[in-house]
């Protein structure tokens, strides 16, 4: 038994970690839609055979809000967003790394994906985040 | 029910066509907080209110359409029923986030325009009491274990990790998107929405809040998701609101008194979010509201230009500045000149949420939908009092809700 080996999970399964963290998309075998969520069927054409794909870890910033009045434990404030990596694909996720003040995060700023423990389980399993900051 | 006709009623009532659909009567509760109240005793308030305006009973009912969105599980159209009159008629209820009430008036348009219905009640009711905007916290566990589980795989709870699920943040991020793609848009012009809304509120008495705010309130209220502070956000609250719907055949043998306040529905749309490559992250607020407002205006024969008022979504101050853009009252691109110019205003050129809208008025959920419609109806028929928009002919009803759905119903005035 190696009980006291620190085990890692990624906070959802289209976090892939290791040397390079990066996320994968279900993109349509037919359309090229992507998707992070498991899909019965491809929303825009409808088609049912999808391949994992990596997605750039380079992005830029569509959008963001400062949320003050965050879910219960969850520290705040923090910078929500959407940006759009280099490939093209949207992607919704905190800016962090960066502070929360509206000054700062500027509309269209350069950003790159990065990784960051969100806390641990009982068991001493740590979840890992993904987040992006500025590049 | 009244079905007399006076001596010169033929001529005029031979210009409504039988195929149309009217809104006969109308009502909404005051919003409010009513903790002495039940669902049901606000619901049958504002349906037996709508029934007497339309001078009509729940006996010249076929149909009945009740939206309510947290209670579309427990037969709230029945439960309405066994207080305004069980008569057996086909009862649906409907929901469809916040454009919940505009689906049982469409639910109601649908039946009479299928043939299946003369009359039909759509009643939009809602009891949130002081629930609060940020939804229930975490389910707790005896023991902690991250264990990948649903359609994302998420060990654990994923808003606020990856990014926000709370409406003030997804509303405030589909108005920063739109900062970004065009100039002229900013924390300021957001801000003006709210005090427009809240200044308007002041005429309304129906409304949950009436109270004027000044800018520096506004901007330096507590910030919720930024750009959308306190005072940018719609409240939580109760109410409900119903209308009365005729077909034209029936319409036409009513009485002048009756006909003259009749309000004729000219569009009803009722739209989904088509597949966009962003909106598989975020909900997109945006293509929806344009293709339902493109189907209304050439289904009810009018563009923007004609609208005398508009009452619209505005959850927060945010949405109300992209469906300036999505509804085509502005310019491609000019919602910030546009709110800067006071167009929306209830002196300017298309006057947006004179009741106060969902910021001041109040946002009861299932009623909402059925609010707006009374509000552009009381307008068209000149009896809005203090607010009364003079000489209103043609107004526009729009709702969204996230998920998404969002509708539209284009009201006319028809002197008949």
């Amino acid at each position: 038994m190696e009980a006291d080996t620190p085990t890692q999970v990624p906070l959802v399964s289209y976090l892939r970690l290791g040397s390079e963290a990066h996320l994968v998309a279900n993109e349509c075998t037919n359309c090229g839609a992507r998707f992070f969520d498991r899909r019965n069927a491809c929303a825009q054409c409808g088609l049912r055979e999808f391949k994992n794909v990596r997605v750039d870890n380079a992005a830029k910033l569509k959008a963001f809000t400062i949320v003050h009045r965050a879910a219960p434990g969850i520290p705040a404030p923090y910078v929500s967003a959407i940006v759009e990596t280099t490939d093209g694909t949207t992607v919704r996720s905190n800016v962090v790394n960066c502070e929360p003040d509206p000054e700062v995060v500027q509309l269209g700023m350069e950003l790159k994906l990065t990784t960051y423990s969100i806390g641990s389980d009982d068991d001493g399993t740590e979840a890992i985040a993904f987040g992006y900051q500025p590049a | 029910m009244a079905t007399t006709k006076s001596p010169t009623a033929k001529s005029s009532a031979g210009r409504i066509s039988d195929d149309s659909v009217w809104i006969l009567g109308t009502h909404m509760t005051r919003f409010a907080r009513y903790p002495d109240k039940d669902v049901v005793d606000l619901a049958a308030e504002a349906s037996i209110a709508a029934l007497e305006d339309g001078n009509v009973t729940i006996h010249d009912m076929d149909v009945l359409a009740a939206g309510s969105l947290f209670n579309a599980g427990t037969g709230v159209g029945q439960r309405i029923q066994k207080q305004i009159g069980q008569t057996g008629i086909p009862v649906f209820n409907v929901a469809n986030a916040c454009a919940t009430g505009a689906t049982a008036v469409r639910t109601v348009y649908l039946s009479i325009k299928a043939g299946e219905a003369d009359l039909g009640l759509a009643v939009g009711v809602e009891q949130m009491g002081k629930m609060g905007l940020l939804g229930g916290a975490g389910t707790k566990k005896e023991k902690k274990v991250y264990e990948p589980s649903g359609r994302y795989g998420a060990v654990t709870g994923i808003d606020g990790y990856i990014g926000t699920e709370g409406m003030p943040g997804v509303f405030a991020q589909a108005g920063m998107e739109y900062a970004n793609t065009y100039d002229g848009v900013g924390f300021e012009q957001f801000a003006r929405v709210a005090y427009k809304n809240h200044l308007h509120s002041t005429l309304n008495p129906l409304a949950q809040y009436r109270k004027e705010f000044t800018m520096d309130e506004i901007m330096t209220s507590p910030t919720m998701s930024y750009p959308n502070t306190l005072l940018m956000c719609c409240p939580t609250g109760d109410g409900a609101a119903a209308a009365v719907l005729v077909s034209g055949q029936r319409l036409k043998a009513m009485p002048a008194q009756v006909r003259r306040r009749a309000v004729k529905i000219s569009a009803s749309v009722l739209t989904s979010d088509p597949y966009t490559e962003a909106s598989q992250v975020q909900p997109d607020v945006n293509t929806l509201t344009r293709n339902a407002a493109t189907k209304a205006y050439e289904t009810a024969g009018v563009g923007p230009k004609d609208l005398d008022l508009v009452e619209l979504h505005d959850c927060f101050a945010t949405a109300e500045l992209i469906h300036y853009d999505n509804l085509g009252l502005c310019e491609p691109g000019a919602a910030g000149d546009f709110i800067d110019s006071g167009a929306p205003f209830r002196d300017g050129t298309t006057p947006v949420n004179v009741s106060g809208g969902l910021i001041s008025k109040g946002h009861p959920i299932g009623a909402t939908g059925v609010a707006n419609v009374f509000e552009v109806t009381t307008h068209l028929r000149g009896e809005a009092g203090d607010r009364q928009i003079a000489d209103a002919k043609v107004g526009l009803a729009h709702v969204i809700g996230l998920g998404s759905a969002c509708a539209i119903h284009v009201l006319e005035k028809a002197a008949v």
